[in-house]
């Protein structure tokens, strides 16, 4: 059976959407991205620009926001607060990691 | 088609009120859900009782999903009742086969039948998936087995399982947390909707010897005594093969001795460092002669290792 192979992209910081691509692969409605951008959970590139564009980053803020709004129903504040902690959360563990990775294991 | 018991997912009668239902969802949606869950298997999980909730939560559903009786178990082979698909599922009418239906499809579709009847796009599923992969393969690149099980509708509306088996290539240089993208390889769209992605989370497989933190690596430098206060050139292994490294004399455990360039390559060229981080370990059965040369030592020395005791202590 002939396989065939995909080269996968690297989906990371040099890539940037518009506010209607993020509403497309996200699932999140425009009107509802932008209230993410109000509370600041999503913040453009380049805050200034007419027509405003988002690092990947966002995309992955914005699908979890779509995840958790509709798994939970929650509401835009309640949505960027669990958003935010969910940050922080993922902040410390980053930490934790590099302080594991650095931290010598026992040898006898 | 094999039957899922939506009720006992949730943990609820089958004579549950709606808020009984949404209660119990919520209740293994904080547990189970993958954004804030270390539950084991939590995905899986989360994706069950989201499917049962998605069905349960909606009369329409609910009933349909009533009507396909109540004395079978889960993982069962079974077949809704005659007339079943007339009176819920795609239109149709006429005799359908079920098999290679998933029941979450089947009652996905039963509130997107007028959706995919008329002519709305409906964009393919994303898939995200773990990929574990060892820091060898990080650093070479390499290619991963992928599996899906995706939904398509055949040509009378029925969605059905397909399997869809291909390769991913990644280049070298992914990092623990990397985000990958395969455009289109998601499920198929709809009515002109685009396809779904499938998008890989590379998660690092514990290293015997290294550890990564970004593209940096760590690897525990043991020397002996001696060899910390001579100083001493050192064999260090790096993910491909070894290298020598020199110890200054004087080195103290703890001190991290930076082989640069030497870590995980980086995506865009370039690779992080390692770092050798120095412990000093002693022999654990030192012959006699050892001893009587330790003891020498002992004798001879003037250096202090718990001065800084006194320097608070007085």
């Amino acid at each position: 059976m002939n396989i065939e192979i995909y080269q996968a992209e690297w989906f990371d910081e040099h890539q940037q959407f518009s506010l209607a691509e993020l509403a497309d692969l996200s699932g999140m409605p425009e009107a509802d991205l932008r209230q993410l951008i109000e509370y600041a959970a999503i913040v453009p590139v380049d805050p200034d620009k007419v027509e405003a564009m988002f690092g990947a980053e966002c995309l992955v803020t914005a699908r979890k926001a779509q995840r958790l709004r509709s798994d939970f129903d929650l509401d835009a504040s309640s949505l960027v607060l669990a958003l935010s902690l969910l940050e922080r959360i993922s902040e410390l563990e980053k930490r934790l990691q590099a302080l594991g990775a650095q931290f010598p294991k026992i040898h006898r | 088609m094999k039957y899922k018991d939506y009720y006992q997912t949730l943990g609820v009668e089958r004579n549950a009120s709606a808020d009984d239902i949404k209660k119990a969802y919520r209740k293994l949606a904080h547990k189970y859900h993958p954004d804030v869950s270390k539950e084991p298997n939590a995905k899986d999980k989360f994706q069950e009782v989201g499917e049962a909730y998605e069905t349960l939560k909606n009369p329409e559903k609910r009933a349909a999903y009533d009507q396909l009786g109540s004395g079978y178990q889960s993982g069962q082979d079974f077949r809704p009742p005659p007339g079943w698909e007339t009176q819920f599922a795609h239109g149709g009418g006429g005799q359908q086969s079920f098999e290679d239906v998933d029941l979450a499809d089947l009652f996905a579709g039963l509130v997107g039948r007028g959706a995919h009847a008329g002519k709305f796009p409906i964009p393919g599923q994303d898939f995200e998936v773990t990929a574990q992969i060892t820091l060898e393969q990080a650093t070479r690149g390499t290619e991963l087995d992928i599996n899906l099980s995706v939904s398509e509708y055949d040509e009378t509306g029925v969605p059905r399982r397909v399997p869809r088996m291909f390769k991913a290539r990644i280049a070298k240089g992914a990092s623990e947390g990397q985000r990958l993208r395969l455009p289109g390889k998601g499920g198929k769209g709809v009515n002109g909707g685009r396809d779904g992605d499938l998008r890989l989370n590379i998660k690092l497989a514990p290293h015997p010897l290294f550890r990564p933190d970004g593209h940096e690596l760590y690897v525990d430098l043991t020397l002996a005594p001696w060899e910390a206060v001579l100083g001493a050139s050192v064999e260090v292994p790096i993910l491909e093969g070894t290298v020598r490294l020199k110890v200054p004399a004087g080195t103290r455990a703890g001190q991290k001795l930076r082989l640069a360039g030497r870590g995980l390559p980086k995506p865009r060229g370039g690779a992080g460092d390692l770092y050798a981080i120095v412990q000093i370990v002693v022999p654990t059965h030192p012959s006699e002669h050892e001893k009587e040369l330790y003891r020498k030592l002992a004798e001879e020395t003037t250096f202090d290792p718990r001065s800084h005791f006194k320097e608070v202590v007085k």
